[in-house]
Formats: C-alpha cells, sequence, structure tokens
C-alpha cells in the first residue's frame, strides 16, 4: 500500500534520544462514509425530480377540408365543471341525461362506455370522446381527464370549447 | 519448543483510493446537476401517468400560474437571437449588456415595453420582483404570440430545428388562462405541444 515510511528508522549509534515521529496515516473511513453519503443524495435527488411531459394535439383549426362528419351515437362528450366534478353523455346534448361522477370514476366509465359502443358497432369503430373544459374547471382537471384517456387507449377525442347548452347542464347541477 | 506465531496483519484498509473515487463521482455529480430554475410564479405541476422526458435543447417553455404567462426559451443563443428578432418588430434597441443579461434569464413575464426596467435591475431585485406576465388573449397581435414566433424563428436559424414547446401550468390554475395559451399557439399552426407533467405515483 502506498504510504510514506515515516518511522523513526531504528536506534542510532549515538544514543541521542529522538521524539518518535508519529504516524501521519488519517482514518479516512468517515470521510468515505460521508461521500457516498452526499453521493447518493444528489444521484436521488437529481433523477427523480425531473419534470414528464405529456403530448398534446390539438385539431387542426385551419385545415377544414379533412372534417369527417361524427356520429352521434359513438361520442361520448366530457364537461369538466367546477370542484373537480365532471358530467358526461353520450350522444347529442340535451337529449340524453348526464351524469355527473367524480375523477376518480373516470376511467371505469371510459371503459364501459368504449364496451358498448364497440359491441354496438361495426368494428374499428371506438369511442370518440369529446372534452369541453368549462371556464370553472381548472388545469389539473384537464390533464387528467387526457390522462385517463391515455391510459384507456382511447385516441379519438378532442378538446373543443364549451358550448352554451353544455353551460346550462352544468348549472342546473351546480357545477358551474 | 517455542511455538512459531503467525504475524498478525493489521485489519485496517487504505481508504485512500476509495476516498478519491467517491469525491470525484460527487463533484461529477454536482457540475453536471442542473441548478433548479427558479420559476417566477409558484406553479404546482399537476400529476400524470406520462414518461416521456422534455428536451433538453431547442424547447420553450410557457409557464401559467396566479392568471399570468410567462415565457422562457432554452439556450443562451437562442435567447440572443430571439430578443433580437423582438427588438426589430417591437422597434426597439438593446444594448449588448441588455442582450447578456436576457440571455441569461430563465423565464421572464414582463410586457416588453418593461423589459428594459427588467434587464436593469440586480439579480436579487428580479427574483423578488412580482412580475405582471406577458400579454395574452385570443388575437394574433398578443405579446405571446410574436415571443412564440420570434423562438421559434431563432431556433431554425440557428440549430437548423423545430422548436418544442411545452406548457407548465399550476394545477389550480383556471381554464381560461390555458385556453388563450392554446389558442395562441394555435394561431401559428401548432397543434402538437407538451403538457408538463410530474409522474404520478400509485395510491
Amino acid at each position: 500500500m502506498a504510504e510514506l515510511d515515516t518511522s523513526g528508522g531504528g536506534k542510532h549509534k549515538g544514543g541521542k534520544v529522538r521524539t518518535k515521529k508519529k504516524n501521519t496515516r488519517v482514518d479516512l473511513t468517515a470521510m468515505v462514509d460521508l461521500a457516498f453519503l452526499l453521493i447518493t443524495f444528489f444521484i436521488l435527488t437529481t433523477t427523480l425530480n425531473k419534470p414528464k411531459a405529456m403530448e398534446l394535439v390539438m385539431p387542426d383549426k385551419s385545415d377544414t377540408t379533412k372534417q369527417l362528419p361524427v356520429p352521434e351515437s359513438r361520442t361520448m362528450t366530457l364537461l369538466l365543471g367546477s370542484n373537480h366534478k365532471l358530467e358526461w353523455f353520450v350522444g347529442e346534448p340535451g337529449k340524453t341525461k348526464p351524469a355527473v361522477i367524480g375523477y376518480s370514476d373516470l376511467r371505469k366509465t371510459l371503459v364501459e362506455q368504449d364496451k358498448l359502443i364497440r359491441n354496438s358497432h361495426a368494428a374499428g369503430q371506438g369511442m370518440i370522446v369529446i372534452v369541453s373544459p368549462s371556464d370553472k374547471s381548472v388545469y389539473s382537471d384537464v390533464v387528467t381527464v387526457m390522462d385517463e384517456l391515455n391510459i384507456t387507449n382511447i385516441d379519438q377525442r378532442a378538446i373543443v370549447k364549451i358550448l352554451p347548452v353544455d353551460i346550462d347542464l352544468l348549472k342546473r347541477d351546480n357545477l358551474y | 519448543m517455542p511455538r512459531v506465531k503467525v504475524a498478525r496483519k493489521s485489519t485496517a484498509i487504505d481508504m485512500t483510493a476509495m476516498c478519491d473515487v467517491a469525491f470525484l463521482l460527487l463533484t461529477f455529480f454536482i457540475l453536471s446537476a442542473k441548478p433548479k430554475s427558479q420559476d417566477p410564479v409558484k406553479a404546482e405541476i399537476p400529476a400524470a401517468t406520462s414518461i416521456s422526458t422534455i428536451p433538453e435543447t431547442d424547447f420553450a417553455t410557457i409557464l401559467v400560474g396566479s392568471g399570468k404567462v410567462f415565457f422562457g426559451v432554452e439556450g443562451d443563443d437562442v435567447r440572443k437571437k430571439t430578443l433580437s428578432l423582438m427588438a426589430e418588430k417591437y422597434k426597439l434597441t438593446f444594448t449588448a449588456d441588455e442582450a447578456n443579461i436576457f440571455s441569461g434569464l430563465q423565464s421572464f413575464g414582463v410586457p416588453i415595453s418593461q423589459l428594459h426596467q427588467l434587464l436593469a435591475m440586480s439579480t436579487k431585485d428580479r427574483a423578488s420582483l412580482v412580475q405582471p406576465g406577458i400579454h395574452v388573449d385570443t388575437t394574433a397581435t398578443n405579446e405571446l404570440f410574436d415571443w412564440v414566433h420570434s423562438a421559434r424563428v431563432a431556433t431554425k436559424f440557428l440549430h437548423d430545428k423545430d422548436l418544442k414547446i411545452g406548457i407548465k401550468g399550476d394545477s389550480q390554475e383556471e381554464y381560461p388562462t390555458i385556453d388563450k395559451v392554446i389558442a395562441t399557439l394555435q394561431k401559428q399552426r401548432i397543434n402538437r405541444f407538451n403538457l408538463i407533467t410530474t409522474l404520478k405515483t400509485a395510491k
């Protein structure tokens, strides 16, 4: 091991009394402990705090040539209201009775409705989801909905400006 | 008969090399860690299950919090070029010093007419200043529109890449503010952007 020879060098002939040199080695164990502790701390704090990104694709407004008609029987509308509650209905607004649910029940509802629609339509025709955030909803609501749609693999969806009819529905249920 | 004694070896290990390695790693981690950017407004970002990471270059962040909008773009060179493009558009002049200070700004939220005052401040004053936010509305002539557009032009000019845009919004931000930002982006045909989220932890 690499260390300097710091010993006194044996007894000299003259018999002179020499002060014994002390060993200069320092116990580094504590220092290494500390260093590794800091490394661990830095690794944990740098990698776990990284923000992630969720891609959001909005329908192209400028391109009016490729707009396809949307069958209402396959359309599910989600109206995001206040107090972290939302209303949903399938079909045209005003014709079907909307249901009020919280965000924790959203996934179950999405899966159920998607299954129903898939069973009653031809193959390949899945559910189309329209997300209409009202002015009283908050940003995290929108993110939660988009995330649930990602989880349930419903890729036919769009964020659409809320209609006055829908706002009336929300008002009726005290969500606006 | 005397017994032959086996010389006892010391159990102490030389820690020097281990210590060197540990501190080398420590130094590396400290230096490679990006300092946490100080946002001008507190934004608690919403959680989602998305796991894609945000790019480190050619990326612009629109920060939305307390009803105000802030803008920031990555890269000193892009920032400088963006400022010069904006100065041209709004018929303003910025000195080289001001451009240098601007290139060090992570994010800002003042109308362009007040940018001179913001850049003249000391770093400490700037951090404590409550910035009014960048003007944004649903028309195609708001300042955020021009900032985003200039940043895109600058990125294309300097790096020949498309600028990616992320929206970093506060969880409790009311939707109309976000809607205005999205509308502004859509006005310049940006239909694909990122929402910055944190990873949702399993409950």
